[in-house]
């Protein structure tokens, strides 16, 4: 086990480090100026600003220098968003709230989705499986930008039970943003899980286990549900990283200094540094997680064997 | 059927606006149309007594890219600056520079390029004096070429003496032509007479730093509020340099504390205009700007506020494109289609949200000469909206171009308000002008520069707010050499007319005024540029706020005048 995840350590430097490259050079075929205001600037005025943040080297030693900096942990200085902020501070100051709704809304999505999608399997073409179903249909057609102006409006306008907007009211603040981004998970959660289920529900090891007179509840979570995950942690894996770092619509809606509306920005307003900090984090969160997951397998289901595991 | 477009577009804004109409609730269909002219400042006029509590809570649409005014070149930075600082002088409720740190006038040489100016006793939030070093050490640290200042150049070149030079690194920082007499008296150089120099002393790049609280601070000065050191009305509170909210705190060390009644204001970002509008409406908020949809939703809403801005929106004619001449460069075809779209219907029904039909190139309630006229009455409407005299100037253009048919790209940006004006704009244009096609080309606004620089393009939208209150920041646009102009349009007469406004005529307000707008009028006689309009912004304002003042360059609004009023 150690050797494998020793081994799956270097791919992952491997792997990051050719995200970087090909995130440096993409970023640096992006037409414009990170100059803020070159639509004012002469030529000549706009190198100035452009020299004071090393733009005027040669692309190749731009490479080189980012990539020596990032070596060693340097992730370089925001060039207009936050004018010579570290981007760690920035990605520092930004992940907090982005990770808290994040986890709240993959958290509640999760367990709900669970929930509806065994009910739903248990009582298959029930009244109770069809209305799971248009539950989860309208979790991933509704976009999240409705969503959430409807959360707002109703939740926050019209009833006041929490704030409109803004970061200010501690975990209130965070329960409707937590809920519009709940809905994804929870409508993939649902399908998956009443999918999985049925299919494992009609296998033989849970006739044998009814035979064997186990309870409708213990072949349910002990036997079924079990099995019916592995498909789930495939896709909850990937979709917890790009919920936890952050959603434009809903950080924005809510006013929500996150991290996904920052990185949004710093491609249109060309902060290379920003864009550059913000996609390797996410590499480096997304990689991590891959692993976990691929490591959470062969805790559920010991017949996925790792690859050298056995030594 | 060529108007489908349009069609689905207004249709698809008025079937939205209903829907948010249903949201908005509250009934605000009020009928009750509010009289408001456009005017510069949004008070209100209604005076009552000041409440205890002085609290204001505001909105801005982007965080702080920096506090530092040397590198500062966003309107957020520009307007925050202008509240918690003070420079030599500051613009007043009637939107004119009157001496602020620098204590009365200064005296002016009789070659009108060495201002002396006195300083008032003011100090500093930590109770330091402020003195004339702190202009020079902020002036130079924004000149020298190791800040990367953007504006540091581009507002001190060609009119503080040296700073181009120093800006391009061939002279020392020292060698800037402004310089501390004593602790009091400031001595400042120009390169060559320049009439609106002291409304430019109230620009953000202009404001004094403290030597010792930047030294100290090094690489950590103004990334934060408590980083900070303010000499103005306010200071800057609960600022962590990357958040989405902060305060202005009532500063007690302000020479001028007295006049100043609000205590604290609370600003959040709120990037969505739909979220602004919610938080104004449950009252967490004093004001929300109205764009797009709302704007049309609230326009007869009684809370509404309207302020024209000095921005100018214009059609650009490229006439040469790839070392080959355009259709554009035949005057008659660029006359055509500037007199080809009905600008009244633009601002009315596509933009609605205040603008004005803009006939002119200097925007109206923007410039004023000593007896308070606007620059706009010299010359009043340039070029308008005719149809028929548009339609002939087209024929006789084809003729003389050998043509009947002409297909012309015109290139815009990707925001909504700018797609929707693009594709009006080709919809009148179209069938105004028979024979005409005009390709739509909307692209982010990096790239609409980046092919503006290399001229690559027929048509563009384009617009141009003021760095300085004269009429000169429109006019030298286009000039022949001017890094605006890449359009190819070149006119001695112009060039001259411009020359000589910054030259021999700088010092004599009369005949400099006659030369400017000698100049615009010659630029649309020629229609090098086609004006479109001139931006309104409309927002909610509640009616116990009182005193903000507008202003039409540098920081948008002022604060130090403000007060509550009414607010149980």
């Amino acid at each position: 086990m150690a050797r494998y995840i020793g081994k799956r350590l270097i791919y992952m430097l491997i792997t990051l480090a050719l995200i970087a490259t090909f995130t440096f050079f993409l970023m640096k075929i992006l037409p414009g100026s990170p100059v803020a205001s070159a639509d004012k600037l002469s030529p000549e005025q706009r190198a100035i600003v452009e020299a004071r943040y090393g733009l005027d080297k040669p692309l190749p030693v731009q490479y080189f220098d980012y990539m020596f900096g990032l070596a060693q942990g340097d992730l370089g200085i925001s060039i207009n968003q936050f004018k010579g902020a570290n981007v760690t501070d920035v990605i520092q100051s930004r992940m907090g709230p982005s990770a808290q709704i994040g986890f709240q809304g993959m958290l509640l999505g999760t367990f709900l989705g669970i929930l509806l999608g065994m009910i739903a399997a248990l009582r298959q073409n029930t009244w109770v499986d069809y209305s799971s179903t248009l539950v989860a249909i309208i979790g991933i057609s509704i976009p999240s930008f409705v969503f959430a102006s409807m959360l707002q409006y109703f939740f926050a306008l019209k009833l006041e039970w929490f704030p409109v907007a803004l970061w200010k009211d501690g975990f209130m603040s965070s329960v409707l943003p937590s809920i519009a981004l709940a809905m994804f998970p929870l409508a993939t959660a649902a399908r998956f899980i009443r999918t999985e289920m049925i299919e494992v529900l009609g296998s033989d090891y849970i006739t044998l286990a009814r035979a064997k007179g186990a309870s409708g509840t213990e072949i349910a979570f002990k036997h079924a549900f079990r099995n019916a995950l592995i498909p789930l942690i495939t896709v909850l894996g990937p979709m917890a990283v790009g919920i936890l770092t952050g959603s434009l619509v809903v950080e924005q809606i809510f006013a929500i200094p996150g991290i996904g509306e920052q990185f949004v920005k710093s491609i249109m307003v060309n902060d290379f540094s920003i864009i550059m900090g913000t996609t390797i984090f996410f590499s480096v969160f997304l990689i991590v997680v891959i692993l976990i997951v691929d490591i959470l397998y062969g805790i559920i289901d010991p017949r996925i064997r790792l690859s050298g595991g056995k030594s | 059927m060529k108007n489908s477009k349009l069609f689905w577009l207004l249709s698809l804004v008025l079937v939205l606006s209903a829907f948010l109409a249903a949201c908005g609730g509250g009934g605000d269909s009020s009928s009750e149309t509010t009289t408001e002219t456009e005017e510069g400042t949004s008070e209100s006029g209604a005076s009552g007594e000041p409440d205890a509590e002085q609290v204001l809570n505001l909105m801005e649409s982007a965080e702080i890219p920096t506090m530092d005014s040397a590198i500062a070149e966003d309107a957020v930075a520009f307007n925050i600056l202008n509240n918690v600082n003070e420079g030599l002088y500051r613009l007043n409720q009637e939107n004119v520079a009157e001496p602020a740190i620098a204590e009365g006038e200064p005296t002016i040489s009789e070659d009108g390029l060495t201002y002396t100016f006195k300083l008032r006793d003011a100090k500093w939030d930590n109770g330091e004096p402020v003195t004339a070093q702190d202009f020079v050490f902020a002036w130079q640290r924004a000149i020298d070429p190791a800040t990367g200042s953007p504006y540091g150049p581009y507002m001190m070149g060609g009119t503080i003496k040296n700073a181009a030079k120093i800006a391009a690194d061939e002279m020392d920082k020292e060698e800037l032509g402004v310089k501390a007499v004593d602790e009091k008296t400031l001595e400042v150089t120009l390169e060559r007479p320049t009439p609106y120099f002291l409304s430019l002393m109230s620009f953000g790049t202009f404001l004094p730093q403290n030597e010792k609280f930047v030294t100290e601070k090094g690489d950590d000065y103004a990334s934060n509020s408590e980083n900070l050191l303010s000499n103005g009305p306010f200071k800057l509170t609960n600022w962590d340099g990357t958040g989405l909210t902060w305060s202005m705190e009532k500063n007690p060390e302000y020479w001028d504390a007295e006049t100043v009644q609000l205590e604290t204001i609370n600003v959040d970002v709120v990037k969505e205009p739909a979220t602004a509008v919610n938080l104004y409406n449950s009252g967490e908020k004093d004001r929300a700007l109205l764009t797009g949809e709302f704007a049309l939703q609230y326009a007869d809403n009684e809370e509404v506020v309207k302020e024209l801005e000095p921005t100018i929106f214009y059609l650009k004619f490229n006439q040469e494109r790839n070392g080959e001449k355009t259709p554009l460069a035949n005057v008659n075809i660029r006359k055509a289609i500037a007199m080809a779209f009905n600008k009244q219907d633009l601002v009315d029904v596509v933009l609605a949200n205040g603008s004005l039909p803009a006939n002119y190139l200097v925007p109206t309630e923007f410039t004023f000469d000593e007896n308070k006229a606007d620059f706009r009455e010299v010359n009043g409407d340039l070029i308008s909206f005719n149809a028929e005299e548009a339609k002939k100037l087209w024929a006789q253009g084809l003729e003389e171009e050998g043509v009947t048919e002409v297909t012309l790209e015109l290139l815009g940006g990707d925001t909504e308000t700018a797609k929707s004006m693009d594709e009006y704009l080709k919809s009148q244009l179209e069938e105004n002008l028979e024979g005409l096609t005009v390709k739509l080309k909307a692209v982010p606004f990096q790239v609409r520069l980046e092919l503006d620089q290399k001229q690559d393009y027929e048509i563009q939208t384009a617009g141009w707010g003021p760095d300085y209150q004269d009429p000169m920041t429109f006019i030298d646009l286009f000039v022949t050499d001017s890094s605006q102009n890449r359009m190819s349009y070149s006119n001695a007469e112009y060039d001259a007319l411009v020359e000589s406004a910054k030259g021999e005529l700088a010092q004599d307000t009369a005949a400099r005024w006659d030369a400017m707008a000698q100049a615009e009028k010659l630029l649309l006689e020629e229609a090098a540029i086609a004006p479109i309009y001139q931006r309104g912004l409309m927002s909610l304002q509640k009616p116990y706020v009182q005193g903000i003042v507008t202003h039409p360059f540098g920081g948008d609004y002022s604060y130090k005048w403000a007060y509550v009023s009414g607010k149980q």
